[in-house]
């Protein structure tokens, strides 16, 4: 690891504000990525930013709408909450599969969505549950969030304060996942508002993105069978040692009937 | 830049010098000495490093020490009592031969413990999965989950008299 200097702030402001005079400053969250990355000194910031003892960016709230939760909440609290198990189970059941009860443990939800790995959870959820993306100086649609392969609408040092879900009608998350890893080589997440069902895809491409073939056809029937002979039309799915974009493509729809079953 | 960082070790208030980029699994073992948590695959992958950090079951070659400032840390020293009496997870491991070259072992012990804390009646199929984030490169998990299982009962049928180490760390 290269070496860099380590800050604390103890509020939202005092993070933003830090990283002014700093050369190459990096967030850090629970440090799931970050850190295994500075051990194979694939990144060199001059400093990192740790935002665990920021109070602004903790807890889980109900909203009129559904949920607001703290970029800091970590894997393992969601998925225990009893709030985001009763309001949205799924939710609760994506952060709990992410990758072992001790990276759980330390991964953030807003690390997670920061970061935007191509293979990441949480992005589905953020793009299915019509969410909202707070950070320290405004709100982001959460359908705009996304905008490349880690690459997302935030400005250099903008910080993620808090994600609103909104609590579908029912939803269900499927995730083929690596077994070693535990990366989705393919994760879909299927929520249904009144008439309006989103498909968000994680893991076969880039970036998240909705499966508008998939939405449409669930939206005039909501069935595991209405997705027959169904499959994303895309040209930039990834093809890797783990699996070919043709199979992601066939995961894809496999992935969705799955969740759609489990919507009940 | 060096730095001070400070925090609880098995029950004792440590403060030591460190780099920012020290991690915390080398922090415990070369500035405390405590060199019974390891280091396996260095990856966040096999879980020969896990300790309690704050009470959850956590990777220590994935932290850093300075993260780690104000925390309680408990490592597999300090899970036997005073007087050496093992804790009733590292009794079953041994009655249950729950090893076999013994280097996974010390990350094993922790996160079983965590895990049996969770889950007042696991079942093995909780226990497998729960075991996910723990590689024994000798394939002994046959007996580590019948170790898990044992140690978790001796956890619930001796509970109100649990380790002073472990009490004073959660």
């Amino acid at each position: 690891m290269y070496s860099f200097s380590f800050h604390r702030p103890k509020t939202l402001a005092e993070a933003a504000s830090i990283q002014g005079g700093l050369e190459e400053p990096k967030l850090l969250g629970g440090g799931m990525t970050l850190v295994p990355t500075l051990k194979q000194r694939l990144a060199r910031p001059s400093d990192l930013i740790d935002l665990s003892q920021i109070p602004e960016l903790k807890g889980i709230r109900e909203t009129a709408e559904g949920l607001e939760i703290g970029a800091f909440a970590r894997h393992a609290e969601v998925a225990a909450s009893d709030l985001v198990r009763r309001t949205i189970p799924a939710l609760a059941d994506l952060a709990g599969h992410i990758g072992d009860r001790q990276v759980r443990n330390l991964g953030t939800m807003g690390g997670s969505i920061a970061n935007a790995d191509p293979a990441a959870d949480y992005p589905a959820a953020v793009l299915a549950l019509k969410s909202t993306v707070k950070t320290d100086r405004r709100e982001i649609d959460g359908d705009a969030f996304f905008t490349g392969m880690f690459e997302t609408a935030l400005e250099p040092a903008e910080i993620v304060a808090a994600v609103r879900y909104q609590r579908p009608g029912k939803a269900a998350y499927a995730k083929f996942r690596n077994p070693a890893s535990r990366y989705a080589v393919v994760g879909v997440f299927v929520a249904v508002f009144g008439s309006e069902v989103r498909v968000a895809v994680t893991g076969a491409a880039g970036s998240v993105f909705r499966a508008t073939e998939l939405e449409s056809a669930l939206a005039a029937d909501f069935r595991p069978e209405a997705l027959e002979g169904i499959t994303v039309q895309r040209d930039d799915l990834n093809a890797d040692i783990h699996a070919s974009a043709d199979y992601r493509a066939h995961l894809v729809t496999v992935m969705a009937k799955r969740a759609v079953v489990a919507c009940g | 830049m060096p730095t001070t960082v400070t925090m609880t070790v098995n029950g004792k208030t440590v403060s030591r010098e460190v780099e920012e980029r020290t991690l915390l699994v080398n922090f415990l073992r070369d500035k405390i000495g405590l060199t019974g948590t390891h280091v396996g695959c260095d990856t966040s992958q096999c879980g020969a490093c896990v300790v309690h950090l704050d009470g959850n079951a956590i990777k220590s070659c994935s932290i850093l020490a300075v993260q780690a400032e104000g925390a309680s840390v408990t490592t597999i020293e300090g899970l036997a009592a005073a007087d050496g009496t093992l804790h009733p997870m590292q009794a079953a491991f041994k009655e249950h031969h729950g090893l076999q070259c013994g280097y996974c072992t010390p990350g094993m012990v922790m996160s079983a413990v965590d895990l049996a804390k969770r889950n007042p009646s696991l079942t093995e199929q909780q226990v497998r999965q729960g075991l996910e984030g723990n590689i024994c490169r000798c394939t002994g998990y046959h007996n580590i989950v019948k170790a898990v299982l044992a140690g978790a009962d001796a956890m619930q049928a001796g509970a109100g008299e649990r380790q002073p180490a472990e009490m004073a760390a959660d």
